[in-house]
Order: structure tokens, then C-alpha cells, then sequence
């Protein structure tokens, strides 16, 4: 368990934090840019010092300002994988994975930094300066870096931000390998709701230096706890296995109940991401009508006006919201515990790999 | 259309170079053409020419070698720390670049001299510089760190800020850190800040003459065995400085050479 709890001054803003991850959970830290995502990072890592603030990890304390304790990083133990990735350009790949196994026999360094470039993949590359290496290979030698010296727990700062659009969704589905087979707390930050939604265990959104709402990626983009959040989170985001193809669709199971199409591509486990202003609201009970494939039974679970608009919250069984004016809304009644028809077109369903 | 762009600019800047190099390189040239290979040898053959250079290298390498120890890990303060009075420290250590090699001179006599500021604690320990190889040394490593102070700064100012926190998080330790990382990082960078400190002490005359005299053996260094000889034998101090030149040059380049390898 890592458990952080920290106020401080950046610049003009107050940075006011507290969050706890279990062992073998990630949690995503999600926001806009200079939300202070990043000190919160430095701050668990001890590069940054914050004002007030207690952070524990495993049974140790590594921060307790009102005690005076303050362990530097390198006693902490935590891998710590930035953004750009900062693989030591003066090394070759296997000596950056190397430079952090202190326990290990010099002699035996080699061939253990070699055994970890292969485990993601990357063993060919081991004499390959840093600057010779793609994106994609840079990300895969700093996350071997950081899990060589056995982290009590994983940093993660923006880890597919840095990546090209093609290259981040086998990064995304490696990501999700690795971070499932971890046993130790994972801390990553996004400023990208879907990535927080697609790594993340959990997502805790962060603004104006505050975490002002935390909970599942689904949760948080049903419920909204403020127009901030609802504005944030963007999509919903839904878990099913691709039953096959129909008329050119793909064809996904949901966990739970319920199918859906979507134009995308996909097999195996998927996320289905739709935005809330793409899904329309019908009464239940109507029969179907207009040119959408998707039309799930759903129950109403939470009414948040967002000015003009509406965001609500529904059951189907899992969380989807919908987006719509507010004229509608009172023209259909809605209301926690009322029952409605959610459609949208298979052409407005994303689909991820989990 | 015009296709044809106008040619003037890059033809100024080419006569700008052409300038440049043949004003900078024609003294030395010069040296060489008017040094044949056979007065050049007998310079080194001769005693006192090759006590000067033996004095040169001795002092020199000793200066330098200070420098790099105490210099280098002082420039990484400097280039990795943010403090008040940093940039009063930064002009004072830079001082000696803009100081003539006389003042420099009178400034160590003032402080280190018999006389000086420090002269009676000096004496009191048994230390004496003035008119000896040591003082030699002293006026070196006072006109030649500055060079090296300011180059490795910059060096250590241009590695990654990110490295240096990775390499925390690595479980390194600030000391470790600065030994693994932040000095290979910067090494090229070092080792220009060497070469030129080296090639500054290998020239130096003024403040070496005004604090450790000019004694053949003792503190007569190659400049001012050259300076020495300049009235009564010209070819004579022609021939040493040419063998100065080769030397600076040979110095300069085996540093960057190392450096070079180093990093593969």
C-alpha cells in the first residue's frame, strides 16, 4: 500500500493531495496539464519536498514532515519512469537497465539487464545506444530500468503520451500486461482520460491542484461529481470480449449484459468507449425506429445539469452516460430510477484493446 | 522569376573565415617555416631548453590536475544548484579571465608573498612559493581554472536534469550520481575545459614571472625561457617556441582524443 499525503506551493497554485494504492492496483492520476500531476509524481519519488505531508510505502515511512523524515530517492525504491523516458543517452540500452541492479554480482549484470530487455521484448536492441531507439523500444528499456532494482512502487509519468498514435495502442496493451502481473502499488499520470481509463484500476481526476473526484474510469464518466469531471472524462467507457463480426460490424459482449456494434476493428478483450453526446435517450417500452444499431434497456441513475446540458448517469447494467439538452430531459422525465432505451450508431463506438 | 538568390552575404561570410584563419594561423606557420627540423633539435638538445620544458610539462601537469579535482566538482555546485549569491560567485571565480597576467602577478604577491595577506601564516607553516617551482604551480592553477571552472559549468548545465533524478530513483546517491552519471555525461565538455586550462598554464608568462621569478631549473618555464632568450639568440627562442606549439598542440588534441574514447 502506498499512501501519500502532501500540501504544497508550486508557484501560485496549492497543490492539496491524498490518495492511498493498494499493492498490485493502479492508480490513475488524471487532469489537465499544470494540474500538478507531475509533483505529486516527484513528491512520491522524493525530487520534490513538499511543505507539509506524509508518504508511506509498504509499512516504511519515506515522508513525515512533522517528524522530520525525508528519505532521498535513493532509498526509496520507487521506479520511476518519465515522461520523455530520461534513458541515460551516454549508456547502451542493457548498461541504462543495469545501471540500477546495485544487489546483483557485477559479473552476473549483463546478462540479468539482458534477461529483462528480452522480457519486453527488446533483447536484440541491448548494445543499441538510447538515441538510436524508437519511441516505442525507449519506453520498453525505461520500464526494464525502472523494474530492475525491484521497486517497492512504479512511477508512471504520461507512459503513452510520448508514443506516436500507432505505436501507443501495442504500448497501451503491453502496459496493461505488465501492470496486471505487478505486485506493488502503481502511481501513473495522464492527461488523457482514456489512457487513465484504459490503465488505471482506478482513476482519481485531478484540478486546480485537488483531487475532486476519484472512483472506477466508468464511474466517474456516469457520475460526474462535478462539470469538470463530466467535462473531463469525455467518454464512457464500457468491458466486453468481441463475439465476431455481422454486416460488417464487430460484434462485443458485455460484461454484465447487452450487445454492441461498432465499425472499429477489434478482437479479444475490448474497452467500448462512446462519448455521452453521441447516445440519445428513448423512452422504454417504444418500438425501435432511425438508423442506430446499438440500443440498450438502461435505468437512470444520477441527473447532472452541466449549464445548458444534461448529463445522465445510467445502468446498462454497466455505467454509460448520456448527454442531452435539457428540454429533453424534462420532456422524457428523467429521473433516478426511471427506465429508458440508450441508442447510438455503431460509427460513434470506439474500441480499445484491454 | 528570380531563381538566383543573391550571393553577397555568403560570400562575406567566406572572406570573414578566409581572414580569420590566415591571420590566426600565419605566426604559427610562420614559426615553423622559419624553425627547419634541424634547429629544432638542436633546441631540445641544448640543457637549458629541456630543463624549461621539463619545468613546463611538471607545473603544468600538477596545475591541471588541481584544477580538475577541485575545479570540476566546485562548477557542478555551480551549474546544478540554485542559491543565493550564485551569480556573485560565478563573476568572482571568472575574475582572473579579464585580469591582466601583471595584476594577476601583484595580486599573488599581495596575498601569498612574503609580505602578503597570508605570507606569515605560510612562513609559519614552512611554506614558500615566491622564487620557487611551487609558486609556479600557484600562478598556473590561479589564470588556468577559471577556464575549466566556466567550461565544465556549462557542460554539467547542458546534461539532462531528468538523468540526474533517474539516476536517484535508480538508488545512486548524490555522490554516485555525480560519478556515474553527471561527469560521462558531461565529459566532452570537461575535457575542452582541460584542454584549455592546460593550453592557458602551458602559455602562462606574466603572473608566473612577477610571483615565481624567472630561474633557470627552478622557475623558468618555456614562455619565459623563450622571453629569456629572445634579445641574445632570436633562432634560439624561435626553435623553443615551436616546440612549445607541437607540445600545446600535441596536448590538446591527445585530451580531446581520450575524451573522445571515452565515451564509445
Amino acid at each position: 500500500m502506498l499512501s501519500v499525503e502532501l500540501q504544497t506551493r508550486l508557484g501560485a497554485r496549492e497543490l492539496d493531495v491524498a490518495l492511498a494504492v493498494p499493492a498490485g492496483s493502479c492508480l490513475a492520476l488524471a487532469g489537465p496539464s499544470g494540474a500538478g500531476k507531475t509533483s505529486v509524481l516527484r513528491a512520491v519519488a522524493g525530487l520534490l519536498r513538499p511543505d507539509r505531508g506524509r508518504i508511506a510505502c509498504g509499512g516504511e515511512t519515506w515522508l513525515d514532515t512533522a517528524a522530520g523524515i525525508d528519505l532521498p530517492p535513493e532509498r526509496r525504491g520507487c521506479g520511476y519512469v518519465f515522461q520523455d523516458y530520461a534513458l541515460f543517452g551516454h549508456l547502451s540500452a542493457w548498461r541504462n537497465v543495469a545501471y540500477g541492479l546495485r544487489g546483483v554480482p557485477r559479473a552476473q549484470r549483463r546478462a540479468h539487464a539482458q534477461a529483462l530487455l528480452e522480457r519486453f521484448g527488446v533483447g536484440r536492441l541491448a548494445d543499441a545506444r538510447p538515441a538510436t531507439l524508437s519511441g516505442g523500444e525507449r519506453q520498453r528499456v525505461a520500464l526494464a530500468r525502472a523494474l530492475a532494482p525491484r521497486p517497492r512502487a512504479l512511477l508512471l509519468d504520461e507512459p503513452l503520451s510520448a508514443l506516436d498514435a500507432r505505436t501507443r495502442a501495442d504500448a497501451a496493451r503491453e502496459l496493461i500486461g505488465l501492470l496486471g502481473a505487478l505486485d506493488v502499488p502503481v502511481l501513473l499520470v495522464t492527461h488523457d482520460f482514456m489512457e487513465a481509463a484504459l490503465l488505471g484500476d482506478e482513476v482519481a481526476v485531478i484540478d486546480g491542484g485537488r483531487i475532486v473526484q476519484r472512483g472506477s474510469a466508468a464511474a466517474l464518466a456516469a457520475a460526474p461529481a462535478s462539470p469538470f469531471v463530466a467535462d473531463f472524462t469525455g467518454a464512457s467507457v464500457l468491458v466486453g470480449h468481441v463475439r465476431g463480426t455481422a454486416d460488417g460490424l464487430t460484434v462485443v459482449a458485455l460484461d454484465g449484459g447487452g450487445v454492441v456494434a461498432s465499425t472499429a476493428a477489434a478482437t479479444g478483450e475490448v474497452a467500448v468507449a462512446i462519448h455521452p453526446w453521441d447516445v440519445t435517450l428513448e423512452p422504454a417500452g417504444e418500438p425501435a425506429h432511425g438508423s442506430s444499431r446499438n440500443r440498450l434497456e438502461v435505468e437512470v441513475v444520477s441527473v447532472t445539469a452541466i449549464g445548458s446540458r444534461v448529463r445522465v448517469g445510467l445502468a446498462a447494467p454497466q455505467p454509460l452516460a448520456a448527454e442531452i439538452t435539457q428540454p429533453a430531459a424534462e420532456q422524457l422525465g428523467l429521473a433516478p430510477g426511471a427506465r429508458a432505451v440508450a441508442t447510438w450508431k455503431a460509427s460513434a463506438t470506439r474500441l480499445l484493446p484491454r | 522569376m528570380e531563381l538566383r538568390r543573391s550571393a553577397w552575404f555568403p560570400a562575406l561570410l567566406g572572406v570573414a573565415l578566409g581572414l580569420a584563419v590566415a591571420f590566426l594561423t600565419l605566426p604559427v606557420l610562420a614559426i615553423f617555416l622559419d624553425t627547419g627540423p634541424g634547429r629544432l633539435l638542436d633546441s631540445l638538445g641544448d640543457p637549458a631548453s629541456r630543463e624549461a620544458l621539463r619545468l613546463s610539462l611538471v607545473t603544468t601537469t600538477i596545475a591541471i590536475a588541481i584544477v580538475t579535482l577541485v575545479g570540476t566538482p566546485a562548477a557542478y555546485l555551480l551549474a546544478t544548484r540554485r542559491f543565493r549569491g550564485r551569480e556573485l560567485l560565478v563573476t568572482l571565480v571568472e575574475l582572473p579571465l579579464v585580469l591582466p597576467p601583471a595584476v594577476a602577478g601583484i595580486g599573488l604577491l599581495a596575498a601569498l608573498g612574503p609580505r602578503g595577506l597570508l605570507g606569515g601564516a605560510l612562513d609559519a607553516l614552512g611554506i614558500r612559493l615566491v622564487l620557487e617551482t611551487a609558486g609556479v604551480v600557484v600562478a598556473l592553477v590561479f589564470v588556468a581554472a577559471p577556464f575549466h571552472l566556466r567550461a565544465a559549468q556549462a557542460a554539467f548545465a547542458a546534461v539532462d536534469r531528468r538523468w540526474l533524478e533517474a539516476s536517484r530513483t535508480l538508488g545512486a546517491g548524490e555522490a554516485a550520481t555525480f560519478a556515474r552519471v553527471a561527469v560521462p555525461a558531461a565529459l566532452p565538455g570537461l575535457a575542452a575545459g582541460v584542454a584549455l586550462a592546460w593550453g592557458r598554464a602551458l602559455g602562462e608568462f606574466g603572473a608566473t614571472l612577477m610571483f615565481a621569478g624567472s630561474f633557470r631549473g627552478i622557475t623558468q618555464t618555456v614562455p619565459l625561457a623563450i622571453y629569456d632568450r629572445f634579445a641574445t639568440d632570436f633562432d634560439g627562442a624561435l626553435a623553443l617556441s615551436a616546440v612549445l606549439v607541437a607540445v600545446s598542440a600535441g596536448l590538446l588534441l591527445s585530451v580531446k582524443l581520450l575524451a573522445r574514447d571515452a565515451l564509445r
